[in-house]
């Protein structure tokens, strides 16, 4: 990272006090992210992606909690230290977050044109006449045709799409120097997935935003993060250039995720899986979080709970192989955890 | 709408805005028999308004209480006289000022006390809330008939501003429950969280937010509450803790027939006012429960 920090995220602990037990969502994530730059953020449902977005901008409710201790350090001020209106002067002004499902995150009952205005209402104090100047200006930087007729229009009457365009321009309105997207293009089939990310990144491009993009899909990430961090269990299990990434993944959930996506060019009788599934928070194994459903785990895995080891510039891993690496030939058990070899590839090549 | 966007609206196009409010608004206006229990409380409405207009006499006279008590129907005196020999029908208009008026701000004082109630406790969520909704639990607990009999004989010479508040203040129980459960659902609706990450106040998120998923239900529930109410001051007042002689309520008229075998038209036209506005009261419940469920959440 060449870029000064915008966010610096240290020891971030959020657990929700259940009747079931503590469940440590979050339990120690640190991370910074540069101006302009866009971090990706990967790992199954369950593993704390979402937690660590609301965190930052102190959305969980009750009965979360972030635990002292953690810090998020922003524009110079720790966000965990702000009073009520601290924060609310953060939220949507200079931090933005798009939502996950379109359909939902937007008030049925008032117009689209009234729900993007209402962020500068709220920010800027503008006027009624100016704020919805504003929210028309900015439909048209999403990209959304006859602008001004559909800043009248109910989300109901817009497609998945053009809603998600339009929680886009409801993060952008203050131009923010960060926006938090969680899974923004989950919900939209896959040609409106793409123009979205493509918007995301031209948006980026001009206006020097900072992105944290929140995604279970390596193919988002490949797409737009230029680094990225993988988390399993509430903690960072790896975080490495994108390219690094994908050419020398070092952990073996993230061999394991990259060997989940179903790849072009590719034939398979069926995708491959990581075994077994993310353990409850409440009651996150001993040692390695990931033990259980790594086919490299020894006794050391369940005994030491690893730390975050070096493994190259800018490359960390949460794996004990780091210090051990003649393990990874001797486990080739893992059907998944091999690289692309003819095993895998049924039916042969013809 | 320029056709070669990639992405367009879809079929829901139309011209104007399709407010979820109006499309409801639509909905009702076909159902027939909301329409006619709105035109049946309209019509209610004027008359009562009108009533010194409309009225043949003057409800209190009392012209001859010895010839002209007990008259049966005649063109003359369509609902007959009573034993003041006062004329009914005149009782009735006039007495469709107290009814209608009693449960109208009855229940909007219901309403208003239960709502702000349950919103507190749903929005603020907590012991807090834990605590709030056992109070109501426990004043749910006691019968509501009996509540209002012992206020009402306790406290003597009750003014129709009282009458107003002790129905009003006897009747949020149900409507705080409703809206906090409301709430509570609508405060994890994701545009919710939206809203808050975008810095909104408090405030701005109840009033914006929250409370408009909150007006459907309870708007229903009030319009089916009126009629609950209605019956309710009328009972109260036949057993004479309500509306005092010599004003006229409904309930006073069917309790100034109670000798049935003397002259049945009097309790008759009391009841039959009685159940035909209870009637188009629940016809416009129904209508609306129906409208606005369908078009609350379009998107949903």
């Amino acid at each position: 990272m060449t870029q000064p920090a915008l966010l610096t995220v240290s020891d971030l602990r959020t657990y929700f006090y259940t009747g079931a037990g503590v469940a440590r969502a979050v339990d120690g994530v640190s991370f910074t992210i540069g101006a302009g730059e866009t971090l990706g953020i990967v790992g199954e449902s369950g593993c704390g992606k979402s937690v660590t977005a609301l965190s930052i901008l102190r959305l969980v409710q009750q009965p979360g909690r972030i635990e002292p201790g953690s810090r998020i350090m922003f524009e110079g001020q720790d966000l965990l230290q702000l009073d009520d209106a601290g924060i609310r002067r953060v939220r949507g002004n200079r931090i933005a977050m798009i939502f996950q499902e379109p359909m939902t995150a937007l008030n049925p009952v008032f117009t689209v044109g009234d729900q993007i205005a209402e962020v500068a209402r709220v920010h800027a104090s503008a006027s009624r006449r100016a704020a919805w100047d504003r929210a028309v200006e900015m439909l048209t930087l999403v990209g959304i045709p006859a602008p001004a007729d559909r800043a009248r229009q109910y989300p109901h009457q817009l497609s998945g799409g053009m809603r998600q365009r339009v929680l886009i321009a409801m993060a952008l309105v203050m131009s923010p120097a960060l926006v938090i997207a969680d899974e923004p293009t989950t919900a939209l089939d896959v040609t409106i997935q793409a123009q979205i990310l493509e918007l995301l990144g031209d948006l980026q491009q001009r206006l020097g935003t900072s992105i944290a993009m929140i995604t279970h899909d390596l193919g988002v990430i490949a797409e737009v993060a230029s680094r990225v961090l993988v988390m399993y269990g509430g903690e960072v299990v790896e975080e490495a250039r994108v390219e690094t990434l994908f050419t020398e993944p070092h952990h073996p959930y993230t061999e394991g995720l990259l060997h989940a996506m179903p790849r072009v060019g590719r034939r398979q009788e069926r995708l491959a899986v990581i075994p077994g599934s993310v353990p409850p928070p409440t009651a996150w194994p001993t040692g390695c979080r990931f033990r259980d459903r790594c086919a490299y785990a020894w006794d050391r895995c369940a005994r030491e709970h690893p730390p975050l080891y070096q493994i190259g510039a800018g490359h960390v891993s949460r794996c004990h192989l780091a210090d051990e690496p003649e393990r990874r030939r001797t486990a080739r058990a893992m059907p998944n955890a091999s690289p692309v070899t003819p095993a895998s590839v049924s039916g042969g090549v013809a | 709408m320029a056709s070669s966007a990639p992405d367009r609206g879809g079929a829901f196009d139309r011209a104007g805005g399709a407010s979820p409010w109006r499309s409801a608004l639509a909905t009702l206006a076909r159902d027939r028999s909301a329409m006619a229990g709105l035109a049946i409380l309209a019509a209610l409405a004027v008359i009562a308004l009108a009533a010194p207009y409309v009225a043949p006499y003057d409800p209190r006279a009392q012209p001859d209480i010895v010839t002209l008590k007990y008259l049966p129907p005649t063109l003359a005196h369509p609902f007959g006289t009573d034993q003041l020999s006062r004329d009914v029908l005149s009782r009735i208009i006039f007495g469709s000022r107290v009814s209608l008026s009693v449960a109208f701000l009855g229940v909007a004082v219901a309403v208003t006390v239960g709502t702000g109630y349950g919103a507190i406790a749903g929005y603020l969520g907590g012991k807090l809330d834990g605590f709030m909704m056992r109070v109501v639990d426990a004043l749910l607990s006691i019968p509501r008939v009996l509540l209002l009999i012992a206020v009402a004989t306790l406290w003597n010479g009750l003014e129709l501003a009282g009458l107003v508040l002790l129905l009003g203040l006897t009747g949020w129980f149900g409507v705080s429950r409703l809206v906090r459960t409301l709430v509570l659902s609508a405060r994890e609706d994701e545009f919710v969280t939206a809203a808050r990450a975008l810095g909104a106040t408090h405030t701005r998120i109840l009033i914006h937010h929250i409370l408009p998923q909150v007006v459907s239900p309870v708007l229903v529930a009030a319009t089916l509450a009126i009629g609950n109410v209605i019956v309710m001051e009328a009972g109260l007042t036949f057993l004479g803790m309500g509306v005092r002689p010599p004003n006229a309520s409904w309930g006073s008229i069917v309790y100034d027939g109670r000798d049935v075998a003397a002259a049945w038209w009097i309790s008759i036209s009391g009841g039959a006012a009685l159940v035909i506005t209870v009637l188009a009261v629940n016809l416009l419940a129904d209508g609306l429960r129906e409208a606005l469920n369908a078009r609350q959440l379009p998107a949903r």
